[in-house]
């Protein structure tokens, strides 16, 4: 039995780097310090596992050769005027620049999971830029923690704990006692509301009205959390404050923060369903922290005005420093989303939605972007890598996407790669292939083998390069045909 | 049959979370994924139960699935599906020139149903047919 230590989980964009592994006979038996997430992640990989390269022939997937397969899949790409390629936020940096010189090599499309996260967020942060810093200094210094349009209980669960409210820093305590304190409180006020909803009809639901009511701050020198959505999330629960806003009502909201904090008077009684009071004492916290960071999730990027409302937020974190000193940060998803973005710019100077058709990298998210290209017919052939977009693409677009001849790279057998004409099985990077990551503050991080692959299986970058090389020799050969 | 609109919010959960990357084709991922958590004011007008089934229904069309009572939800009139290809499969994809289509805060039908709650196989083939 063998415990590996400062193993960087592949999960979120959180990407922990204090994961445990215990091994036995190349297989992980235990895991320590992960999260939910990463501890399914760890435990359950080889379970569901795809480890034969697939080929469709006569509408079925049958099994086939890795060189079959990657022979096939370069051919679909080779032969495509206009193809897709799009995944890379679950492989390494390195597989993503292959992938990059894939692209270029094939004339295409090379667009990452961005497109349909925080896509928006890099557009308004290209317009506005973005006041931000490291997840050390948040857990260090950070004294107002705002949490707006984002649920890291549920998909960054241990956010909290290692960066923000719950870790302990340098200058700022955690606040493990105060939540906990409070959580007995609320579960014993809860406990007397029942009883009191059997006895007088109306009584338990007269609670979540008396429970948002109340704001329950610490001494001003601790730290605060603030919690802004459209429900009342998990991490709601554990919030100091919590303002619900009417679903598309970010940007008022926002907007009006902007005007009180300048001071100014606002002609109504609430905003997007947030009573102005709410607002003007949320703004006076804000004024006074003396270090405050805002991050934000897809609630503000995929409601409506989508990138408007990140640049609202941005713009509020830049006159918030005319006062005191406030930062910003997206929550990035997927371990290395940050990582496809930072190769894509290094390489092309741009993040995603990359269009190589004209021989040189051309950028216009709503044209060149991966939804768009697809809705609108397009793409002739895809490539998709560690990714799932029949899951996670609306309809329109996943239909076009099943008509076209596309291949997938993938450890798993997910939804996309039943509808693919080729699937190649590869290693599960961060844990059967090393590489680097770039956690959601774009601080780079390696990536561990913590056991070794199943006979046969490639990573990632190894199955691209083979795909490069082999449309390589196609093209090179109908060039040669051509002179 | 009573039918209802309501406000649909789609979005992660840790169950969700929990299976998405190397279980989807698996009944937990389905049991997690193919719901719709609703408020229970809405769930007495609508005339179902915490498991009985709903169809809910965009212009694009409509899918199958369980009904969960919201622990979270305090305002009725607005219902949560977690991400997957359940929910996407009735999501429009226009972008408005974004390239991020609109996953949030729009308006859908809702209806209790008898059909049963297609499996991920059967999804993908009523949704988008057999690949050839």
């Amino acid at each position: 039995m063998q415990v590996l230590s400062g193993v960087l989980c592949p999960f979120c964009g959180c990407c922990c780097d204090d994961i445990e592994v215990v091994i036995k006979d190349n297989t992980i038996i235990d895991v320590r310090n992960a999260c939910a997430l990463g501890a399914s992640k760890f435990m359950g990989y080889s379970v569901h596992r795809n480890t034969k390269p697939l080929i469709r022939k006569n509408g079925e997937l049958v099994e086939t050769t890795l060189d079959e397969a990657i022979r096939r899949c370069a051919e679909i790409l080779a032969e495509a005027s206009y193809p897709l390629l799009y995944g890379w936020s679950n492989t390494s940096c390195e597989a993503t620049k292959v992938g990059l010189e894939l692209a270029e090599e094939v004339g295409g499309v090379i667009d990452n999971t961005t497109t349909v996260c925080h896509g928006p967020a890099i557009l308004a942060i290209q317009d506005v830029g973005i006041p931000s810093c490291t997840l050390g200094q948040i857990r260090h210094r950070a004294d107002l923690v705002i949490y707006w349009g984002c649920n890291p209980w549920c998909a960054h669960p241990r956010h909290l704990e290692r960066y923000t409210s719950l870790s302990e820093g340098r200058f700022q305590r955690a606040a493990w006692k105060r939540y906990l304190s409070r959580l007995i409180l609320e579960s014993a006020r809860k406990r007397r509301y029942r009883a009191a909803g059997r006895v007088i009809k109306g009584g338990a639901a007269a609670l979540p009205a008396e429970e948002e009511k109340r704001w329950m701050l610490p001494p001003p020198e601790e730290r605060k959390l603030v919690v802004v959505d459209v429900q009342r999330t998990r991490t709601a629960d554990l919030a100091d404050i919590f303002i619900r806003v009417e679903p598309g009502g970010d940007y008022d909201v926002l907007q009006a923060l902007r005007a009180l904090i300048r001071d100014e008077e606002l002609d109504v009684d609430s905003v997007a369903g947030v009573p102005v009071e709410k607002l003007e004492e949320l703004a006076d916290i804000m004024v006074n922290c003396r270090f405050g960071i805002l991050f934000f999730g897809l609630g503000l990027t995929m409601s409506v005005g989508k990138s408007r409302n990140v640049e609202a937020a941005i713009k509020l974190t830049r006159d918030l420093n005319m006062y005191t000193k406030f930062l910003i940060m997206p929550m990035r998803g997927h371990f290395n989303v940050t990582g496809a973005n930072i190769v894509s710019t290094w390489q092309t100077g741009y993040p995603y939605a990359v269009d190589f058709s004209h021989g040189y990298p051309r950028y216009n998210p709503g044209e060149t972007s991966a939804i768009d290209i697809l809705s609108r017919g397009d793409a002739d052939a895809a490539l998709v890598v560690a990714s799932d977009p029949v899951s996670s693409f609306p309809r329109r677009a996943v239909e076009h996407l099943v008509k076209i001849p596309f291949a997938v790279i993938d450890p798993c057998l997910t939804p996309t790669a039943l509808m693919a004409d080729v699937v190649i099985p590869s290693a599960f990077v961060g844990i059967e292939a090393e590489g680097t990551a770039y956690r959601m503050d774009h601080v780079p991080l390696p990536l561990k083998k913590v056991v070794e692959p199943p006979e046969g299986i490639l990573s990632d970058e190894e199955i691209l390069r083979r795909i490069l090389r082999e449309v390589r020799r196609i093209k090179g050969k109908s060039q040669a045909r051509k002179n | 049959m009573v039918s209802m609109e309501f406000i649909l919010i789609t979005g992660r959960t840790i169950e969700q979370g929990k299976f998405k990357e190397h279980a989807k084709t698996t009944e937990k991922y389905k049991g997690n994924v193919a719901i719709c958590e609703m408020h229970a004011d809405d769930m007495y007008r609508l005339g179902v139960k915490d498991g009985d089934n709903v169809k809910v229904t965009t212009e694009l069309g409509s899918v199958v699935v369980k009904v969960r009572k919201s622990k979270r939800i305090r305002t009725p009139g607005m219902v949560f599906i977690p991400f997957g290809p359940w929910v996407n499969s009735i999501l429009p994809s226009e972008t408005e020139g974004s390239g991020m289509p609109h996953l949030k805060g729009f308006k859908v039908k809702i209806e209790p149903t008898s059909e049963p709650v297609p499996d991920i196989k059967d999804l993908l083939l009523k949704t988008y047919g057999v690949k050839k």
